[in-house]
Order: C-alpha cells, then sequence, then structure tokens
C-alpha cells in the first residue's frame, strides 16, 4: 500500500490513435513521488503527446491516468493539479511578468493582491523580481523561460510537467538552465516529468528515464542503467556513441559469450539472457571503455591501424581499422594522456578492454 | 526610413527620396480624387443657399445648419427654439448602428472561431460559404428580408405552425427589423478580420490558461479577447460606419416612423424636393460623429492597452 502512495503518476496502458496512425502503443510506467522522470526519444516518439495526456490536453483513446491514486485520464486540463511549462512557454502576451505568473494562483481562488505577492516571491526565486511590471516580449529567451517556470510553479503544482523546456535556448544557457532546474525540483520536491529528445540532458538531468521511439517504450531505468546496460539497439544508438559491430555467438560457457567479429577476430563479455548460441546480433561498446596500447594488455585486446585523429576539446577520438573486421572509434579524455597513449595516424597497435565494457543487444 | 533621412545627402538616399515622391503619387492622386475633394465639395455644399428644385445657389449661408439645430417656426421668424427632429434621427443611427454591430458581434465572433478552428485546407471554404449570399445584390437582400419576416410570411407562418405563437410577431417596421437588417447587410465585415486575427492566435496560449485553472469561459475573457482584440476593433468599425450611414434597412425593414440619417440624406438629393446645402450639412455632421466616436473608441483602446501593461 504505502509502495502506490509513493506513485505521483501512475499510467496503465494508455493508447492514442489519432485515426488509423497509433501514436502510442500500450504505455505503461510508474512515476515516483519526488522523482525527476524524463520521457526520452526523437522527434515523433510520442513522448509529447504522453506528456499532454497527462496534462489533459490530448485524451486517452484507451487506459487509464492515475495522480497519487485518483483517476484523472477523463478531467479537463483545468481540473488536474498539473502544471506545464511550455515548449515555447506560451506566455499571455498582454499581461506583465507579475500577472503571468498569478494567473494560475488567481484562478485557484487566491485573492488578487496575495496572489500577486505570492507571485512576486515566485520571481524573486528565479531571480527576475526586477522585472515584474515588463511585458514578455521585453525578455530575453532565457528569462521568458524561468518566467514560464515560475508561472508553472506558483499554484504549486503536484506534478510538473516540462514540454522540451529548454530547446529554444542556446548551448551555455541551456547547461545553467539544466542546473537551475535540478536544483528547484530538489528545493520544492514537486514531481517533474521532463520531455526532451536531448539525451545527453537527459542524463544529466534525470533520477530516471523512459527511452521512447515510435510509440513504445524502449526501456526505463536510472541514467547508468541506460547508458552502460542499453537492452536493444535503440537504446544503444541513441544515447551517446558507440561501436555497434555485428556479431556472431560462437560460445557460451559460465556466463560469458564468445563472440565472433569477422576477419578472426574474437570478443568475449557478458552473455545476455535471450541471446543463444550462433545467434547473429549486435554488440555495443562505448568508444571511451577502450585504449590503446603497443603490446596486447588486456585478455580482449584487438589488433588495428590508426586511420585518423579528431581532436575534439575534451577529447581526442581515434578511429582503428581492424585488419578484415569493422573499424572502431576509441575516445580518449585530454585528462587521460599522461597514463593512455595517442598513436599516429599509420602505426600499428592494439585495442584494449575489460571483459565487461562490451554488450551483446536485442535487436 | 527616418534613419535613411536622417543620415542625408548621399546619392541613393536621394534617388531612393525621389523614387518615393514618384511611386507615391498614385497613391496621393487617387486618395485626392476619391476622399479629399468629395468631402471638400460636400463641405462648400453645406454653406450655400438652396435651389428650390435642387441644386444650390453659389451665395454663402448658414442656413442647412440653422436647420439642423433650430426651429424658427414655419416661417422662419419665430425666436430659435431647439429642433429635435433631426438629433433625434442621429441619436435613432447611433443606437441602431450599436445594436446592430454587437448583433454582429454576438453572431460573428462565434463563427469567425469556428472558421478559425477548421483545418487549414476547409478554412477557405468556409469563408467562401460566408460570402456566396453577399453576391447576390443588397436591395434584393433586403427586400426578401422584409417578405421573410412581415406579419403572413415564412417566419410567422412557421413559428405558428409549431405552436411557438398564437398571432404573428409584427417584425417588419420595428426598430429590430432595422437591426436585423443591418446585422445582415455587414455580417462579413465582422466575420472576416475576427477571422483573420483568430487564425494567427496562438492556441497554446489557451492550453497555458486551462493548464492554470481557468474555466473556457475565463480562459475566452481573460486570454482569448484581449489577444485578438485589434480584429474584434475592426470588425466593429467596418460594422458600425456603414450602418450609421445605411439608408435602404431603414426603409425598407423600419417604415416611416424609424427613419435613420442615411435615409435623411438620401431624401435631400432624390428629385425636385430636395434640398442640397441641408443633405451635405447632414452629412458633414454624420462624417464629424463617425470621426469622433472613432477617435473615442482609439483612445480608449490605446488607455486600455497601457493599464494593461
Amino acid at each position: 500500500m504505502s509502495d502506490t502512495e509513493n506513485i505521483a503518476i501512475d499510467v496503465r496502458d494508455a493508447v492514442k490513435r489519432y485515426g488509423d496512425f497509433t501514436a502510442l502503443k500500450k504505455i505503461s510506467l510508474s512515476i515516483m513521488d519526488n522523482e525527476f522522470f524524463t520521457l526520452l526519444g526523437p522527434s515523433g516518439c510520442g513522448k509529447t503527446t504522453l506528456l499532454r495526456m497527462i496534462a489533459g490536453f490530448e485524451a486517452v483513446t484507451e487506459g487509464a491516468i492515475y495522480l497519487y491514486g485518483d483517476e484523472i485520464e477523463n478531467l479537463p486540463p483545468n481540473k488536474r493539479p498539473v502544471n506545464t511549462v511550455f515548449q515555447n512557454y506560451a506566455l499571455f502576451p498582454h499581461m506583465n511578468i507579475l500577472d503571468n505568473v498569478a494567473f494560475g494562483l488567481e484562478m485557484r481562488g487566491t485573492s488578487k493582491s496575495d496572489a500577486r505577492k505570492k507571485a512576486g516571491e515566485m520571481l524573486e526565486l528565479v531571480q527576475l523580481g526586477q522585472f515584474s511590471a515588463r511585458k514578455p516580449s521585453q525578455l530575453s529567451g532565457g528569462q521568458q523561460q524561468r518566467v514560464a517556470l515560475a508561472r508553472a510553479l506558483a499554484p504549486q503544482p503536484k506534478v510538473l510537467l516540462l514540454d522540451e523546456p529548454l530547446s529554444a535556448l542556446d548551448l551555455k544557457l541551456r547547461k545553467a538552465m539544466q542546473l537551475e532546474l535540478k536544483h528547484l525540483q530538489r528545493e520544492t520536491g514537486i514531481t517533474f516529468i521532463f520531455v526532451t529528445h536531448d539525451q545527453e540532458e537527459a542524463l544529466t538531468m534525470s533520477d530516471r528515464i523512459a527511452v521512447m521511439s515510435a510509440g513504445e517504450m524502449q526501456q526505463l531505468g536510472a541514467p547508468t542503467d541506460i547508458y552502460e546496460r542499453p537492452h536493444n539497439m535503440f537504446v544503444a544508438d541513441f544515447i551517446g556513441e558507440t561501436n555497434l559491430l555485428e556479431v556472431s555467438v560462437d560460445g557460451i560457457e559460465s556466463g560469458r559469450a564468445t563472440c565472433h567479429l569477422g576477419g578472426g577476430h574474437e570478443l568475449t563479455c557478458n552473455a545476455v539472457e535471450g541471446i543463444g548460441l550462433g545467434s547473429k546480433v549486435h554488440m555495443s561498446i562505448r568508444p571511451e571503455r577502450l585504449y590503446m596500447s603497443d603490446t596486447p594488455v588486456e585478455s580482449e585486446s584487438l589488433k588495428g591501424r590508426i586511420k585518423e585523429n579528431i581532436f575534439v576539446g575534451t577529447d581526442i577520438t581515434t578511429i582503428v581499422d581492424l585488419q578484415d573486421g569493422p573499424d572502431f572509434i576509441v575516445r580518449t579524455s585530454n585528462s587521460d594522456r599522461g597514463n593512455k597513449r595517442i598513436f599516429e595516424p599509420g602505426s600499428e597497435m592494439y585495442v584494449n578492454m575489460e571483459l565487461g565494457a562490451g554488450r551483446l543487444l536485442v535487436d | 526610413m527616418a534613419a535613411g533621412a536622417a543620415s542625408g545627402g548621399s546619392a541613393t538616399t536621394d534617388t531612393y527620396k525621389e523614387a518615393r515622391t514618384w511611386l507615391l503619387l498614385p497613391a496621393w492622386v487617387t486618395l485626392s480624387i476619391l476622399v479629399l475633394a468629395p468631402v471638400i465639395m460636400m463641405l462648400i455644399y453645406s454653406f450655400l443657399t438652396k435651389e428650390f428644385r435642387g441644386g444650390v445657389i453659389w451665395e454663402f449661408s448658414l442656413a442647412a445648419y440653422d436647420q439642423f439645430f433650430f426651429d424658427r417656426g414655419l416661417f422662419g421668424d419665430d425666436p430659435p427654439k431647439i429642433e429635435w427632429t433631426y438629433v433625434t434621427i442621429f441619436w435613432r443611427s447611433i443606437w441602431q448602428a450599436g445594436a446592430a454591430t454587437l448583433l454582429s458581434l454576438v453572431i460573428g465572433f462565434p463563427t469567425a472561431y469556428f472558421i478559425a478552428t477548421r483545418s487549414e485546407n476547409m478554412r477557405p471554404v468556409w469563408v467562401f460559404l460566408i460570402t456566396i449570399p453577399y453576391w447576390v445584390n443588397l436591395l434584393i437582400r433586403t427586400v426578401s428580408m422584409k417578405f421573410l419576416l412581415r406579419d403572413q410570411g415564412p417566419l410567422n407562418d412557421f413559428l405558428m405552425s409549431i405552436g411557438l405563437i398564437d398571432s404573428p410577431l409584427h417584425i417588419v417596421n420595428t426598430n429590430f427589423a432595422v437591426q436585423l437588417g443591418l446585422f445582415y447587410s455587414y455580417l462579413p465585415f465582422m466575420v472576416l478580420p475576427i477571422y483573420a486575427a483568430v487564425e494567427r492566435y496562438n492556441f497554446a496560449l489557451s492550453e497555458a490558461a486551462a493548464d492554470l485553472y481557468a474555466s473556457k469561459w475565463t480562459t475566452l475573457r481573460r486570454v482569448l479577447l484581449p489577444a485578438i482584440k485589434p480584429g474584434v476593433f475592426a470588425g466593429c468599425i467596418l460594422v458600425f460606419v456603414p450602418s450609421m450611414g445605411s439608408f435602404l434597412a431603414p426603409d425598407l425593414l423600419g417604415g416611416a416612423k424609424n427613419f435613420m440619417i442615411g435615409s435623411l440624406i438620401e431624401e435631400q438629393f432624390k428629385g425636385n424636393a430636395g434640398n442640397w446645402p441641408f443633405g451635405a450639412a447632414a452629412s458633414m455632421i454624420l462624417l464629424s460623429m463617425v470621426l469622433i466616436i472613432l477617435m473615442f473608441s482609439a483612445r480608449q483602446q490605446a488607455k486600455a492597452d497601457k493599464a494593461g501593461g
């Protein structure tokens, strides 16, 4: 019983169809109280549709949505104690900033003077106190973003929904806002449901992430789970950079799978349930888990030749050509250059990894 | 443009300025011939002496304005009393035009909203359907309306056949009939500007209002209407101004008791019985009234905008 009380939003078998097109195929997920939860996926994957169904802007074709145990999928948006931060902010252009933030409070029956007082406090919280008399059009994008946030938080919603709120900001501002949002979530203790197509953003901010594609949930888990133990091709490819190798499983013994890469190369990794002997599947190896050396260092070493080194600021990306096998991408952090070697293009060397670095994927 | 003028002197600015003068010339000529000249002519005529068979004698006189505002008895030698006849007609015109505008707004706004919220390829179809009745001549439409509304007309027949009323409603020759006529004449002028404004409206604002616990009615009042106000304002002017000077609907549907300023002016220029300077004076007064009302509402609008900020 205590477990269900901790569930903020419970989506059960939710389906959304537009005519013949199915935007969401039977999604079920539980978002916990106090959680920073992210719906991540490429555009058209159904993440925004799901968020709008929770907000009440889209009807649920089948299934149910519960908010702290109350069924809400048939309530209109103005009867649901959740608030939304919209992608392009949707601030009321004819009202000043203070009235924008006070709007929700007023609608909930707070007197005008009290609503304005609380709105002023909210604006102080997002460091915009001195702008309260301005119109939205007189603020920068980042400031409008904060106003939208203050407006949505002012009525103290049980759950805050954020629909790609940072996508219109430039990189530097976006990074700053990511941290600020995370702090705000901790301070207020409100459950945040955050929609984004930016995997880095999702990894930075979330407690848990649901990766979605084509109206289905591909994987649900903490950022480290999703990054280090992707279930399938889609998740491995969508989250971060990775080496995706076609392999055939030649032997399985005591939880280890021996995989053939082609060109006589072999790698051993942890066996995965559902992938049997003889399967032709993909293996994912993150480029930062690889390092180069003159002689084979680990049991998992592959001989190759350097094609190219690419300097990308914090890292150096090296493209390695395995003879008769696939190309590898190896990433070496600049801070590691003391311990790890960089080779000149054309030189021969070995690519090494720990035993667990490779991960077999269900397709 | 201001920046260009300020920098001045350079060859390109001069060429640009010269080109602008010439390019604007057709517009200025058209405006002068079609707007300025008629108004000046009317102003001059209103200060001339009337000729009894219509037309004017070129002799300065204030008689037309005097007749509009003062009653000097049958032979014109009594001490002047204030003449209420024409002021009453004027007042009735404002009132009737206002009622017609309100009616157009009440019907036109939902219509415009409906059209603007259809799918993108259906919107032109709906706009087209709205304009179809207006391909028929206004006179024919107004006469038809009289037939529809009269005591033995289809409307009364229908209402009596379904038992809603026992005896015919007398609609023709009432103020209400005139309002209906004006409303029907100018409805598209209300629908189209509001439609254009609603089409540009960002519906995410309505979602944001609903998300912040506003009811549909509050969203309409506090968010949608303020956003499309310029369109509503334009629609009201486009209905109010021609309604005020209209004479077809008042003549055909209102009868003699419900005379409006348009009919009064029309009378002065028709046949041999007219009084051209008086008609011109009434037109000038109408023009000034409309300008005053427009300026007043524009100022109110500006004030409201500032107060909102």
